[in-house]
């Protein structure tokens, strides 16, 4: 009798090449992106050993982290940025890699790039030196993040050395409520388990309410898993897959994609698959979430409270708490809804899409940004998505709010470029981390949807977007 | 790689949880094309009282005194003690880069992020889980000791403390076998590099839209 496999299992052994008695694998990567913040010293690395790139074609590069979102004909000022995005340029040259370079249409975000351009097929592996890679198993493939030393084991090897995770899934059914978006899914979901409660897992995330979500919203989702401690998280293929894949520039055409597409509809988990942990999901009752801490898993619904550490029993998560509230200067026990922002960022590998930009503007129409709000920001994921959203109109909602409309990139995510908090400046952020500093030295982050991000931005606070008009 | 049989440290203790790569290594460092230099901001925002920048001399910064790299009783500390989800967060193998170029041969916690772990093997930098109960048994005697150091036992997997106690960690073989020889792993899988080529060809017959097509 065959056993029944998992969707990781399957895409795990078409992968494996050799497997040591230890279980160590030697797993074969179908896809390789390449940003400029974690592959100098891996091409560096190649240079000094002697080695070539082992399949040039595997490989897809971008510079994103350091480039400036605002006008770009003179380069980039910072000579430091500078000297890291001319050296990704000096290194796909010199080998002959694929490169979207900074003026090209095509140049955004690595996670939202790789979806668009279909060079994230299902079925593949796909790596890149970001933690967020996980977000492309939204189309049902293996995808996670690597450090510098794999970036180079990859472009010199195509193969990780690897051991196999765990099996988690993650079953979420019910319609969503309105106002309620799969980031919410994914933050009440960290809330739940923790930041580490997905730890040595990778993530199956299946159930009615994802099977309804648009790929864009799946990638939100699969993006988020790294958060919860998950290298790896994914959803398996069906119609919503293959009609976002078609036609897209790296994707198959004529009769190899229908020879593609018979495969990719084995993409799934067989019924009766064995998960060594189940998490149920009913999305009926998921509130839109905001965090109040420094860490994903720190966060309420946003007809919520700020917690109180006195509540908290156990010592050390106490200690983490009242540290978490004195960096964010919030007070125990005060309404959600009360905490006042200063900037707004609508951005990032979690919610730059299209989708998410439509979301963000339907809260935007027709109204202002809040006096009190610095600086609201709109970072298209990728120059296509800015494109689109300019066909629709959405950059003149945006603008004619008080947001500014800049050029794709990770932007204030992480703040390696200019766009940054300052000490003590508080934001509602669609991105990924709210960890101390992520957003500049001193800043307080709070993790939201777009919509309520959006909301947050002409409200100048926190707003439950159910209700709010 | 440096090699990692047994080494002999002072302990400093960092009595926290979810230490995430940001915190370990700030995000203006990661500009740096280089492996080393880390070491002088390693922790920076926690370990400086003003904001650091990668061409800003250390030497002089206002030091936070309150913070544990700071005081003077873990001068020299070359092994780390922390709370569970050490490493959480971003892939930056800056973290363990800057962790081994401040001097730090190991770290000792209950979990650590995935990412974090396995970079820190490719650096000769020793992640080592121990459970919870062995940890507050370090912490407490850390905080006792003035001074305190531990063994780390590579080839017999034991931590060694000065009460006479040893307590035992698991490491994958191949990953000890790396770390004790001090070997390049691309080295190691270039050995098998006609079967990854075999994969290649079988794999481009059966999935072929995954070779050819490329849009440039």
């Amino acid at each position: 009798m065959l056993m029944q496999t998992t969707l990781y299992d399957k895409l795990w052994d078409s992968h494996a090449v050799h497997s040591e008695e230890d279980g160590t694998t030697l797993l074969y990567i179908d896809r390789h992106l390449v940003h400029e913040v974690t592959s100098p010293q891996a091409f560096d690395g190649l240079k000094l050993a002697g080695r070539k790139v082992w399949r040039i074609n595997a490989n897809l590069a971008v510079a994103d982290h350091n480039v400036p979102t605002t006008d770009r004909s003179q380069g980039i000022e910072d000579p430091v940025s500078r000297l890291q995005v001319d050296t990704l340029d000096k290194n796909c040259a010199e080998h002959g890699i694929n490169e979207f370079k900074m003026n090209d249409p095509r140049q955004g975000i690595v996670h939202v790039i790789g979806p668009e351009q279909g060079a994230t097929l299902p079925g593949m592996t796909l790596v890149c030196g970001d933690s967020h890679t996980s977000t492309h198993g939204a189309l049902a493939c293996l995808a996670f993040g690597i450090g510098t030393s794999e970036v180079e084991h990859v472009l010199a090897t195509q193969t990780l050395i690897a051991r196999k995770a765990r099996n988690m899934l993650v079953n979420i059914e019910g319609p969503l409520p309105r106002g309620v978006s799969s980031k919410d899914l994914s933050l009440a979901f960290i809330g739940q388990i923790g930041t580490a409660g997905g730890t040595g897992y990778a993530i199956e995330y299946a159930g009615s309410t994802v099977r309804a979500l648009s790929m864009e919203a799946r990638m939100t989702l699969c993006n988020m898993s790294i958060e919860a401690g998950a290298r790896a998280g994914m959803i398996a293929a069906d119609d919503t897959t293959i009609n976002y894949v078609r036609g897209r520039p790296f994707a198959p055409q004529g009769p190899m994609w229908d020879h593609a597409v018979n495969y990719w509809r084995t993409l799934k988990s067989d019924p009766g698959s064995k998960f060594d942990r189940v998490v149920e999901i009913d999305a009926r009752t998921v509130k839109p979430q905001v965090t109040w801490g420094t860490s994903p898993e720190m966060v309420v619904a946003v007809d919520g409270r700020v917690p109180d550490p006195e509540k908290e029993k156990d010592a050390s998560r106490r200690e983490g708490m009242e540290r978490a509230l004195k960096y964010m200067g919030l007070e125990p026990n005060a309404p959600i809804q009360n905490i006042r922002v200063d900037k707004v960022f609508i951005g990032s590998c979690t919610n730059s899409r299209i989708e998410d930009l439509r979301a963000a503007a339907a809260y935007v129409q027709g109204k202002r940004i809040a006096s009190n709000i610095r600086l609201a920001l709109v970072v298209p994921g990728s120059g296509l998505v800015k494109r689109e959203a300019e066909r629709e109109g959405l950059d003149r909602i945006f603008r004619d709010a008080g947001f500014e409309w800049r050029e794709p990139g990770c932007s204030m995510c992480l703040g390696m470029n200019d766009d940054k908090l300052a000490a003590g400046e508080r934001s509602a952020s669609t991105s990924n981390r709210n960890f101390e500093g992520r957003q500049g030295a001193g800043s307080r982050t709070h993790l939201v949807s777009p919509a309520m991000a959006a909301a947050a931005a002409i409200a100048g606070h926190f707003v439950d977007v159910r209700t709010w008009r | 790689m440096e090699k990692f049989t047994v080494h002999t440290g002072v302990v400093c203790p960092m009595d926290r949880a979810n230490v995430d790569t940001d915190a370990i290594i700030p995000k203006q460092f990661l500009k740096s094309i280089k492996r080393t230099g880390f070491g002088p901001n390693l922790f920076d925002a926690w370990r400086y009282l003003d904001v650091g920048e990668p061409d800003k001399e250390n030497a002089g910064r206002p030091l936070n005194r309150d913070f544990v790299l700071n005081q003077p009783r873990y001068k020299g500390a070359s092994i780390l003690i922390a709370r569970k989800n050490f490493g959480c967060g971003s892939s930056r193998e800056h973290a363990p880069w800057a962790l081994a170029d401040y001097g730090f041969r190991a770290v000792i916690a209950p979990s650590f992020g995935d990412i974090f772990f396995t970079n820190s093997f490719k650096t000769g930098f020793l992640p080592i889980v121990l459970s919870d109960l062995q940890l507050d048994h370090i912490f407490h005697a850390c905080a006792a000791f003035p001074g305190y150091r531990l063994t780390i036992d590579l080839p017999q997997q034991t931590v060694n403390l000065p009460d006479g106690k040893a307590f035992n960690f698991e490491i994958d073989p191949f990953r000890k076998y790396c770390m004790v020889n001090g070997l390049d792993d691309i080295g190691l899988t270039l050995r098998h590099a006609e079967k990854i080529t075999a994969f290649e060809i079988k794999r481009k017959l059966e999935q072929p839209w995954l070779f050819g097509n490329h849009a440039s």
